[in-house]
């Protein structure tokens, strides 16, 4: 007698689902295929891979380690814009007001700094100033039930007039901790600059897959976008996660607002004019469906990488205008949800 | 035989159970039990109270009066969550799962397992496959819920209400887009779980399944509570019966002359003829004639595929496979815009959101089967549209007759007739009516049943639907009857044919 | 009193004549009109005369909504359209003749016409959602924009073209006529044919539209199509009162002032019923709002600020759980007098 099966019941039920013919063919299958929800996120890689190898081809510098490193730099606010942005866009929400809120953020740092308040008060104070403003919209969103579009919209202009009302002008920063923290960098590997705003940005973007993805707050953010009725249903706290999608999102957009005062060293008003389109764009191109649901906040990177690599090849282009920044991220953008389309028409 | 016999106590007791709505008690004094151990259906028409009876047991509704014991106790839950984490789980017909998630978050999703505050995947995943196990699946449980079919998502769904250790599982109609493998496989789980001593509540409208499954049923009626009965002892008559009452509101005498005589001469060409017309999942293929100045009726309960052949007829879902033709001539009814090109005219069972364009006024709701036809550009005259309103509010005594009153401010019964202008204004060949007479009161009832025998007389070819079979009867020349998706016999309605021949055809699927 | 204080329209017409009042306390002959020179002066002419390009953006959007649309890209093709209108002056060797304004503004027209087109292809046939179609035409708009004007701010002299934005027609501006009588022609559109009553129906209830046999592509594809062309000659009037493409800033933030337009004025976001004079109200608290700030002498750089508590305002009064919160409140009070009879 062979000792006792320990899961008796387990092996008692035959299997009656899945392909009968054999497993060994479907682990290898699936092996080979790439899975369905990774497919935009492997297409944004693609571009990626495609645009750095034109660029390597045509201009001698392009990848070099300089360059690389320099589209973290300049693009460090972009990328925590687009990580709280991911949050929203899973639930299937939008927030139009990032931009603004940036700017605020950068203005009031400014305001703050150049009234002599100390560095280390200033920079929690201008993070929260986001954090409330995505609060008083969440509360828009769930409680009065309006539409995140208009919500967002009313932030936008909210945040955006209050920058005016602070600084009428441009205020430069000249407070010396807050100088030498968003001097201060250090080479990794000896060739790759890294600066305060890059190592921010990239502790955000580590955040953010933690929370998405071994929390049960990111697990009801997905939930909600694949149907809030569902999510409701499965008995998932909604109403708080959907309040918290747009803290999150303007908190990023407060800590945003510091990556750019530090990047600028001022804080001027008409900062960040739009960002927003920018932000969506990047987490469109990154693989996040607009329906919700559906993306990674690595997508949302790659897709930061990708509209900074667009602007860094028309530099080097050189006789190739600014403008056409835009046109090809239109493109892109067509060419993206046009894909997302037809892969959501073949799902149902 | 049941081990229902040979519990104890009930898990789930109600008793005297009323909930009112505003103007509607929509259960009245029910009282029903639900033992371990057992699977139990819960049968009834459209508005018998069944979702009803479910929502008050896991708090969806509050009660007006009555009692409900879980184990005994007393409770009132003040919501699904509520009543999951008391161990009253629900899986409903259109699975509520999220098909962006994997199988096993879904399965998991609120109850992972944690390391360090974080969710430990490897273990919630082994978790699922657990539960997937003992539930016979054998799938990935890294694969995304989309990818599978409904029958597969049911069981995960099913496997999720048996993470919280449901001691009541709640099946709504969970097998009403399921093939007859699929349900087997459902089947065999619900009897699995059933023997390790879960209480399964089972709603279907598939009789055959119910008399499958089922230990024991429960018949609502109108709100009320008709009997509790043993499966085993229970005939398909008796049931059936039971659920559609023999006793109904009776009608006062119409003057409907229904001529029962054959309104057909040998030989014609049918006005439509479908032949082998079917959609998978939907209604399997059926054949049907219908003739011009005939009536057919359509009759079947609830879910038995009587809606989706007038679906398929109308144009408002594509067939996959068989054809029709008009007047002899092969068409193709590719959207409702095409049927009503080629006369057909089709009022849906769902007044309110597929028919009802409620802020718009009585008048542009009238116009607008017309209007559509000719596209925005042409717009009718005012003074025609004046004419058609008048003529349509006069003769079918729409109140009140203000053609400048929205449409969502009238009775069910005036927008059912407003809807019959919006169709009759488009001279149709054929008038197709899903349910006209639902939820109306019994004098605008009559009127349409009137209006429908008349039209016929004129020569309109019409297909009439109707939960009352008497209704049915009163009205039609020709009777299909269906069944479980599929058209099990055709009669021709003379006046030898009773309410009783029908309702045993429903029940035996004319096998006899 | 209860049927005037019901009407839609009635907390739009207080909030302006509000603002007017407010205006006139301030300045007292705010409401003031003069005869200059044979032309209309004073602050309502202005009003009027800035209103024209929003009004026109504002005209499209509501059809848009009201299909349960809406029309990010209306600022883009403003700028495009002024942009190829000067481009096309500017270039061509009469600048000032007659003729060549007219060609220039059929050219900018038709394209706009093309683009409103191009976004509902995306809508109604490709099936994305209205939001994220005209998002592309958004962004990629004002690159287009500053590829017609090659990144420069675009000057040209015509009179004949400065006549659309800055002219007068018997005193009163050719801006406002403009508008004004494309506001008539879209009122006897949507009425005299059938447009109004199928948006209406697309929008309130598309399955029961569809099973009705209304074609919703087709409105769908007009209304989108509609907008593009609005915007296109709000575009020209804009360009034409600076007389210069600024492809950067032209019509910035135009879609946000309109969609706010078009809510003010009572026509839900969800779609459905639309209100052209609902718009045409909405339109004028913005414009009026916009002077106001200026005549108060705050910085038209915070005017966001006063939009924004004029967005949270009037959404909140709409929001459902409020007005719940008011009938409960009203039904209490209403019911009072009652308790005490008995």
């Amino acid at each position: 007698m062979a000792a006792v099966a320990p899961e008796k019941r387990g092996t008692e039920a035959p299997p009656v689902a899945g392909p009968q013919r054999g497993r060994r063919m479907s682990t290898i299958a699936r092996r080979l295929r790439i899975d369905r929800r990774y497919m935009p996120v492997v297409g944004t890689f693609v571009v990626l891979a495609l645009i750095l190898s034109v660029g390597g081809v045509r201009y001698d510098n392009f990848l070099s380690t300089n360059v690389l490193a320099n589209l973290f730099i300049n693009n460090s606010f972009l990328i925590v814009l687009a990580v709280g942005m991911t949050f929203v866009i899973l639930t299937g929400g939008i927030d139009l007001s990032v931009g603004a809120v940036l700017a605020l953020s950068a203005v009031s740092a400014a305001y703050l700094l150049d009234a002599g308040v100390p560095a280390a008060m200033v920079m929690p104070a201008v993070v929260l100033i986001g954090s409330i403003i995505g609060f008083l919209i969440g509360v828009m969103v769930h409680v009065f039930d309006v539409q995140p579009f208009i919500a967002t919209l009313a932030g936008m202009f909210f945040a955006r007039g209050l920058c005016f009302v602070i600084a009428p002008v441009a205020i430069p920063i000249t407070d010396e901790t807050f100088v030498a923290i968003s001097a201060w960098d250090t080479w990794v590997g000896g060739q790759w600059r890294v600066t305060t705003s890059v190592m921010i940005a990239l502790a955000v973007v580590a955040l953010a897959f933690y929370l998405l993805h071994y929390t049960q707050f990111g697990r009801t953010v997905y939930a909600i976008g694949g149907g809030e009725q569902s999510a409701q249903l499965m008995g998932l706290p909604v109403a708080r996660t959907k309040v918290l999608v747009y803290v999150v999102s303007g908190t990023c957009a407060g800590l945003g607002g510091l990556l750019f005062a530090m990047y600028s060293r001022s804080g001027y008003s008409l900062t960040g004019v739009a960002m927003e389109l920018d932000a969506i764009a990047a987490v469109v191109i990154g693989g996040t469906l607009l329906t919700g649901g559906t993306g990674f906040v690595l997508g949302s990177v790659l897709g930061v990488l990708v509209l900074g690599l667009i602007q860094t090849i028309i530099t080097f282009e050189g006789t190739l205008s600014s403008w056409w920044t835009k046109i090809v991220i239109g493109v892109l953008l067509l060419i993206f949800v046009v894909l997302q389309r037809v892969l959501t028409l073949r799902r149902t | 035989m049941t081990s229902s016999e040979t519990a104890e106590r009930p898990v789930v007791q109600m008793t005297g159970i009323s909930i009112e709505f505003p103007g509607v008690k929509a259960l009245d004094q029910v009282d029903f039990r639900l033992f371990p151990g057992e699977v139990h259906a819960l049968m009834g028409e459209n508005g018998a109270g069944k979702s009803t009876l479910i929502k008050a047991l896991t708090g969806v509704y509050g009660i007006d009066a009555g009692e409900i014991l879980v184990d005994g106790e007393p409770h009132q839950f003040s919501g699904p969550g509520e009543a999951q984490s008391a161990g009253i789980a629900t899986v409903y017909q259109e699975v509520n799962l999220c098909e962006n998630l994997t199988v096993a978050e879904n399965i998991m999703l609120g109850h992972e397992p944690r390391r360090l505050g974080a969710i430990d995947w490897r273990a919630t995943r082994r978790e699922a496959a657990r539960h997937l196990a003992t539930m016979g699946l054998d799938i990935d449980p890294a694969s995304s819920l989309g990818a599978h079919s409904i029958a597969v998502q049911q069981l995960v769904a099913i496997s999720r209400a048996m993470v919280v250790d449901a001691k009541v599982l709640i099946l709504d109609e969970p097998t009403s887009s399921l093939d007859a493998d699929e349900v087997a496989q459902l089947f065999a789980v619900v009897r699995r779980l059933r023997d390790e001593g879960v209480a399964i509540l089972f709603v279907s409208h598939f009789i055959e399944q119910v008399y499958e499954i089922s230990d024991r049923m429960t018949v609502l009626r109108n709100g009320g509570l008709v009997g509790e009965y043993t499966t085993a002892e229970t005939d398909r008559l008796q049931l059936v019966s039971t659920m559609i009452g023999r006793s109904m509101e009776v009608l006062e005498d119409l003057h409907v002359s229904t001529a029962h005589t054959v309104a057909v001469e040998e030989g014609s060409t049918p006005y439509l003829q479908a032949v082998g017309l079917g959609r998978k999942g939907s209604v399997q293929p059926f054949d049907l004639d219908v003739y011009s100045g005939e009536v057919v009726g359509l009759a079947g309960l609830l879910g038995s595929g009587r809606t989706e052949v007038a679906r398929l007829l109308a144009g408002a879902d594509r067939a996959d496979s068989g054809d029709t033709r008009i007047n002899g001539v092969p068409v193709r009814l590719r959207n409702p815009r095409a049927a009503i090109g080629s006369g057909i005219a089709f009022s849906s069972e769902d007044r309110k959101a597929e028919g009802v364009v409620g802020d718009l006024t009585v008048r542009e709701n009238i116009v607008l089967g017309l209007q559509a036809g000719r596209g925005w550009m042409r717009r009718l005259p005012a003074r025609q549209v004046d004419e058609i309103v008048d003529k349509y509010v006069a003769a079918l005594g729409i109140r009140p007759a203000n053609p400048r009153a929205l449409l969502r401010n009238l009775s069910g019964g005036n927008q059912q007739k407003v809807l019959l202008a919006r169709w009759l204004a488009t001279a149709p060949e054929l008038l197709i009516l899903d349910e006209p007479t639902r939820g109306i009161d019994v004098g605008a009832k009559a009127e349409i049943q009137k209006l429908v025998a008349e039209l016929a007389e004129r020569g309109m070819a019409v297909v009439f639907i109707s939960a009352e079979l008497e209704e049915v009867l009163r009205l039609s020349h020709r009777i299909a009857v269906m069944r479980d998706r599929d058209k099990v016999a055709e009669v021709v309605n003379t006046d030898d044919v009773r309410v009783d021949d029908v309702v045993e055809l429903i029940a035996s699927g004319g096998k006899h | 009193m209860r049927e005037i204080t019901r009407h839609a329209l009635f907390w739009p017409v207080v909030a302006l004549v509000a603002l007017l009042a407010a205006n006139t306390i301030y300045r007292p002959d705010f409401l003031g009109v003069t005869i200059l020179n044979g032309h209309l002066f004073g602050a309502p002419v202005d009003i009027l005369r800035n209103a024209a390009p929003l009004m026109l953006v504002a005209l499209g959007m509501t059809l848009v909504i009201a299909t349960r649309g809406i029309d990010l890209s209306v600022g883009a093709v403003v700028a495009i359209a002024g942009a190829l209108s000067l481009s096309f002056i500017a270039t061509s060797p009469n600048p000032g003749s007659v003729s060549t304004v007219l060609l220039a503004i059929a050219i900018a027209l038709g394209v706009s016409l093309v683009l409103g087109v191009w976004n509902g292809f995306l809508v109604s046939v490709v099936g994305i959602q209205p939001i994220i179609a005209t998002l592309i035409l958004m962004t990629a708009g004002r690159g287009i924009a500053m590829l017609i004007t090659e990144g420069q701010i675009t000057t040209v002299t015509s009179p004949a073209f400065k006549t659309l934005g800055s002219g007068f027609w018997l005193g009163v501006p050719v801006a406002t006529l403009v508008a004004g009588s494309v506001f008539v022609l879209v009122a006897l559109l949507v009425r005299r044919t059938a447009l109004g009553m199928l948006v209406e129906s697309v929008g309130i209830n598309p399955a029961a539209s569809r099973l009705a046999g209304v074609k919703a592509r087709t409105i769908v594809w007009t209304v989108f199509a509609l907008s593009g062309l609005f915007s296109g000659l709000a575009g020209l009037i804009l360009a034409s009162n600076v007389m210069a493409a600024d492809a950067n800033n032209a019509g910035l933030f135009i879609e946000l002032d309109a969609i706010l337009a078009v809510v003010i004025g009572g026509t839900s976001l969800q779609g459905g019923k639309f209100s052209l004079s609902g718009t045409f109200v909405g339109v004028l608290i913005i414009t009026t709002l916009t002077l106001t700030v200026t005549i108060v002498g705050i910085s038209p750089l915070v005017t966001p600020l006063f939009k924004a508590l004029v967005v949270i305002a009037v959404t909140l009064l709409q929001s459902p759980r409020i007005r719940e919160s008011f009938a409960a409140r009203a039904r209490r009070r209403a019911a009072r007098p009652e308790e005490v009879s008995v």
